[in-house]
């Protein structure tokens, strides 16, 4: 990948590997192209890039974290909370 | 305002290559100038660091002391926490005038410690403590999604004013140009995977080996395309006492070994929550006419932190609850504890805008 290529020291290509993320993206590592719908090139930028499975990123082919927006889900929900908390005293409500 | 265009920046497209690259770096930014004294404590520490380097520490212990006795809420206090992040800021980049000799002066460690007890014990007593009922990367993830406190970055994509954003900028310099820098303290305390997975979103933070792709250089220019002063520490007399306590916060977990299931943890909420946000504020911006050069580092955000979250949930914080078991509960308190002072110290910020007002000190 373009600059960050050039950055890696010389030796045997890294195969590519593709990781699908429980109810997210798929994240892609090692040496590979991308082209677009029209056959162009497409520059991830990074290293390791996610490539949106949802449909709802606003910059595909990549992730924006949309998923978490439409509930995008890989599998069924669970049943039962994944996080409880240890006392549930009055705390400040979080933002991003 | 007037927004100007930046003829010595670096790069306005990411991949504009390595020609441009390196043309700047973060480096003129350290050692940040001595801000103004916020009360007693602060005082009597840059009485001492500017003094004789051997002058003896008792004025700043009395002063600690009292300090510490007197605070109601060590979370929002002022002298306290910019004396705390003063005494931190000799690890990072250093102070202008102070002797590189204080940063492991025992005397002022020694006057430290009882800060950095209380300061964990404040957190311990404010912050919802987690429990993941099955794993750990689930649980960070439903811990994130709960979080549904007023966005500050829903009212900048919407509302906000150029000079409100320019506060917002304002109140992330103090973090982000030394953006990525208290997590990488831990990379030499972790190991295997975790430690693999850290460095992999380090490497990408420090701008995976273009100076010019450094987080903290593209926030740089962010700030000079905004029409501000992008040395480190420029800020530091306007901003409120909740961008103290978040970088406090994050140095705390950082620096010691014992807390580095915290700093894991905190990395992955920070991570977790930044990629809509970013989204939202790039196009906060763009509505404002703010260059591309602003918006440059929220574009850079959207698809990094939607790599990095994956990263930092699953293959660092997931792995290292599985290789530290003993340290789930720390990674789980660390995302709660970011969660809460950032929320804070962003939801500080919406309700100050919302009523007009400004939430610095000092106008700019």
């Amino acid at each position: 990948m373009g600059a960050a290529a050039s950055a890696r020291p010389p030796g045997p290509a890294r195969p590519a590997t593709i990781t699908a993320c429980p109810d997210g993206p798929l994240l892609v590592r090692g040496d590979l192209s991308l082209f677009d719908e029209h056959g162009e090139p497409v520059e991830p930028g990074r290293r390791t890039f996610a490539l949106c499975r949802c449909g709802a990123s606003a910059v595909r082919p990549f992730c924006d974290g949309s998923h978490k927006l439409v509930g995008f889900r890989t599998g069924p929900p669970p049943r039962t909370p994944a996080v409880t908390y240890e006392e549930d005293e009055p705390a400040e409500g979080p933002t991003a | 305002m007037t927004i100007t265009a930046q003829p010595h920046r670096a790069a306005a497209a990411p991949m504009a290559g390595d020609q441009a690259a390196a043309s700047r770096s973060d480096a003129p930014m350290r050692p940040m100038a001595l801000p103004e004294p916020r009360g007693p404590v602060s005082a009597a520490l840059m009485n001492l660091l500017t003094g004789p380097e051997r002058a003896p520490v008792g004025d700043l212990a009395v002063a600690t002391t009292e300090g510490l006795a007197a605070s109601d809420d060590l979370l929002a206090d002022d002298d306290v926490q910019l004396a705390l992040f003063l005494m931190y800021e000799l690890h990072y980049g250093g102070l202008d005038g102070v002797p590189d000799s204080w940063e492991w002066d025992p005397r002022l460690l020694a006057v430290r410690r009882p800060i950095e007890r209380e300061f964990e014990g404040a957190l311990r007593r404010t912050v919802r403590q987690p429990l993941a009922a099955r794993d750990v990367p689930e649980a960070l993830f439903a811990l994130v999604g709960d979080d549904d406190g007023p966005s500050l970055s829903a009212f900048v994509e919407r509302d906000a004013t150029a000079e409100q954003v320019r506060e917002i900028l304002v109140c992330r310099s103090i973090y982000t140009l030394k953006e990525a820098d208290p997590h990488s303290w831990a990379i030499p305390r972790l190991h295997g995977h975790a430690k693999s997975a850290l460095v992999e979103i380090q490497a990408d933070e420090y701008g995976g080996g273009r100076a010019d792709r450094l987080h903290a250089t593209i926030f740089a220019q962010t700030l000079r395309g905004a029409g501000l002063d992008d040395r480190y520490g420029a800020y530091a007399d306007h901003v409120p006492v909740e961008v103290y306590t978040s970088m406090n916060l994050m140095s705390l977990f950082g620096l010691h070994r014992r807390l580095r299931g915290a700093i894991v943890g905190h990395l992955a909420a920070y991570e977790m929550t930044s990629s809509l946000p970013c989204r939202a504020y790039a196009a906060g911006l763009r509505r404002l006419d703010f260059g591309e050069d602003v918006a440059d580092y929220f574009d850079e955000h959207v698809e990094a932190d939607a790599v990095h979250e994956q990263l930092a949930a699953r293959d660092l914080a997931g792995s290292l609850a599985e290789e530290e078991p003993d340290l789930a509960r720390d990674i789980l308190f660390g995302a709660s504890a970011c969660l809460t002072v950032d929320g804070r110290l962003w939801g500080s910020l919406r309700e100050h805008f919302e009523r007009g007002e400004s939430v610095l000190r000092k106008p700019l």
